[in-house]
């Protein structure tokens, strides 16, 4: 199938929207993405057909929504190849499930323990394992990047010890883009015996992954950046590794039986869904992957290389203009400064000019730290932008560069 | 010249101009022109963060009024920096006090007041009027 990108620009209502008086031009892509109208309708649908609550009721409703969420749970399950759909719990997003982890390592880490994270994690990838390691007295270890915002490999084979106990890394920097070599993280943190949990957050509407494959322990990640709906997101990890963690929250859904003596608790993956869940949200996490699908991540990767090539090329022909994340693996980010020009300026400029770019420190302040820099301008770009759209992004970038200059 | 009176004539300054992108190239010149503060008053402790830009807001009482200095790492930031301090430096406590800032929306700039914006100017003007607060206190004992 040929990639059209003008046909699938109409599956998005938002991008005929206006900004400022110009049409938006979207390259905030890492933050949040876009929805297709057929995401928009599963939600109402679903509230205005077959709204109930699920796992419950033995009425036709309950059933039905039951039914279509557990769908969703196995369309997540076979996009990524995972060897069950019970290991594949729904959370409320990438956050929420690097936590769920965290608190249960909080239990089975002991002092002296080492966890391993990369140098350009996003703070919610440091903060759940700073708090960790303070509970647990287990020590904080940081692979070191290089210049071009690429992990130094073999720093982290000095990392790894017996001591070792889990790896946390990103997939894809937010903030540089770079893909970083999971696969190979994760056979190397195996031969110590050490868990992985991989942030997937942006990655996976960008490249495909396998999670068996890889033989990723843990895999996170939100449906808000892969065109579903915000407060959606799953944590996927091996049956074993899931079993031996213990719950999260207490609550209805989460337990087998309750007396007031003790509680059991209910098996996969209901152990850690406690409460009525997102029941919308992952019915239309289910519609947004087969969206996604029916176009297919390949193609969707190559088409935004395609746009990342022509946009780098473009702003290195401005002159003072410094990309961040320089690797040769990244996806379609480009983070970037201009001499002696201040990101939220540029920002604000092209804000103007109705172009939706971050500026800012991308909640990654230690790659801000490794760079010397306040923050960068990032223009991350999704399948459905346009060379048209990055031509007008590189005049707003040299208007707002003449006029700040 | 009293607060009010200042916020007039910066209103009728802007009316001049007939489109965003000559209102941002004046704050642009202002940003660019004025010395806002003493680089020994650029410290830590008047440093007010904000995610996007930094804010330094320095007050001092000097007989009755309170002369604020300030600046900025952001260009469009300094320059609302400079009409802000326009407005409220040099005056008495009290008026600072009872003062506002709806100025800022009639004059367009409106959205770099918003929290969500955090940079920092939202935060100066609440420090604005702490020092203000603090000033009259001092000056009724």
């Amino acid at each position: 199938m040929s990639f059209d990108v003008q046909k699938i620009r109409l599956d998005f209502p938002i991008l005929q929207r206006k900004v400022n008086g110009y049409p938006l031009v979207y390259f905030d892509n890492a933050a949040t993405s876009q929805k297709p109208q057929i995401v928009i309708d599963s939600i109402v649908d679903y509230y205005s057909n077959y709204n109930s609550n699920i796992h419950r009721g033995v009425h036709a409703l309950s059933q039905e929504a039951t039914d279509v969420y557990e769908l969703a749970r196995k369309k997540i399950q076979h996009h990524f190849n995972a060897k069950h759909s019970h290991e594949i719990i729904f959370t409320s997003g990438t956050t929420h499930g690097i936590n769920i982890v965290a608190s249960g390592y909080s239990k089975l880490l002991k002092k002296g323990d080492e966890i391993i994270v990369s140098a350009m994690e996003h703070h919610s990838n440091i903060v759940p394992w700073q708090m960790l390691c303070e509970e647990t007295g287990a020590v904080l270890k940081v692979i070191p990047m290089n210049e071009e915002g690429v992990l130094i490999m073999s720093e982290y084979d000095n990392l790894l010890s017996s001591k070792t106990k889990l790896v946390f890394v990103n997939h894809v920097s937010n903030a540089l883009g770079t893909i970083n070599p999971i696969k190979e993280i994760i056979e190397k943190a195996h031969q110590y015996d050490a868990k992985v949990l991989v942030d997937g957050a942006q990655a996976c509407s960008h490249i495909s992954s396998n999670f068996q494959d890889l033989d990723v322990d843990f895999y996170v990640a939100s449906a808000h950046k892969m065109c579903g709906p915000t407060g959606v997101g799953f944590l996927y990890g091996k049956s074993d590794l899931l079993n031996d963690l213990p719950p999260y929250q207490g609550g209805g859904e989460m337990i087998k039986e309750v007396t007031f003596k003790k509680t059991t608790y209910a098996d996969l993956p209901h152990k850690f869904e406690a409460g009525t869940p997102n029941i919308s949200g992952g019915i239309a996490f289910g519609v947004a992957l087969d969206y996604l699908n029916a176009i297919g991540i390949d193609a969707i990767n190559s088409f935004e290389n395609e746009l990342l090539d022509y946009a780098t090329q473009k702003l290195l022909e401005i002159e003072g203009l410094k990309i961040y994340g320089t690797g040769k693996n990244k996806t379609a980010v480009i983070s970037f400064n201009i001499d002696g020009i201040h990101p939220y300026d540029i920002g604000t400029i092209v804000d103007k000019l109705g172009i939706a770019v971050r500026t800012g420190h991308h909640c990654a302040q230690p790659i801000m730290e490794f760079f010397k820099i306040p923050g960068t301008v990032r223009a991350s770009f999704a399948f459905y932008n346009t060379k048209t759209e990055i031509d007008n992004f590189i005049e707003a970038i040299k208007k707002a560069k003449m006029m700040l200059s | 010249m009293t607060i009010e009176s200042i916020q007039e004539e910066i209103i009728d300054e802007f009316s001049m101009f007939d489109d965003w992108m000559q209102r941002y190239e004046y704050m642009i010149d202002l940003g660019k022109s004025i010395p806002l503060i003493q680089d020994s008053n650029k410290t830590d402790e008047n440093l007010i963060k904000g995610c996007q830009s930094k804010v330094w807001l320095n007050a001092e009482l000097k007989e009755d009024k309170v002369a604020f200095t300030a600046d900025s790492d952001a260009i469009i930031t300094k320059g609302i920096i400079a009409i802000l301090l326009r407005v409220f430096s040099d005056k008495k406590p009290k008026e600072i006090l009872a003062a506002n800032t709806n100025f800022i929306d009639e004059i367009g700039l409106k959205d770099h007041l918003s929290p969500t914006r955090a940079n920092g100017l939202v935060s100066m003007i609440k420090q604005i009027k702490l020092y203000a607060l603090a000033y009259e206190t001092q000056l009724k004992k």
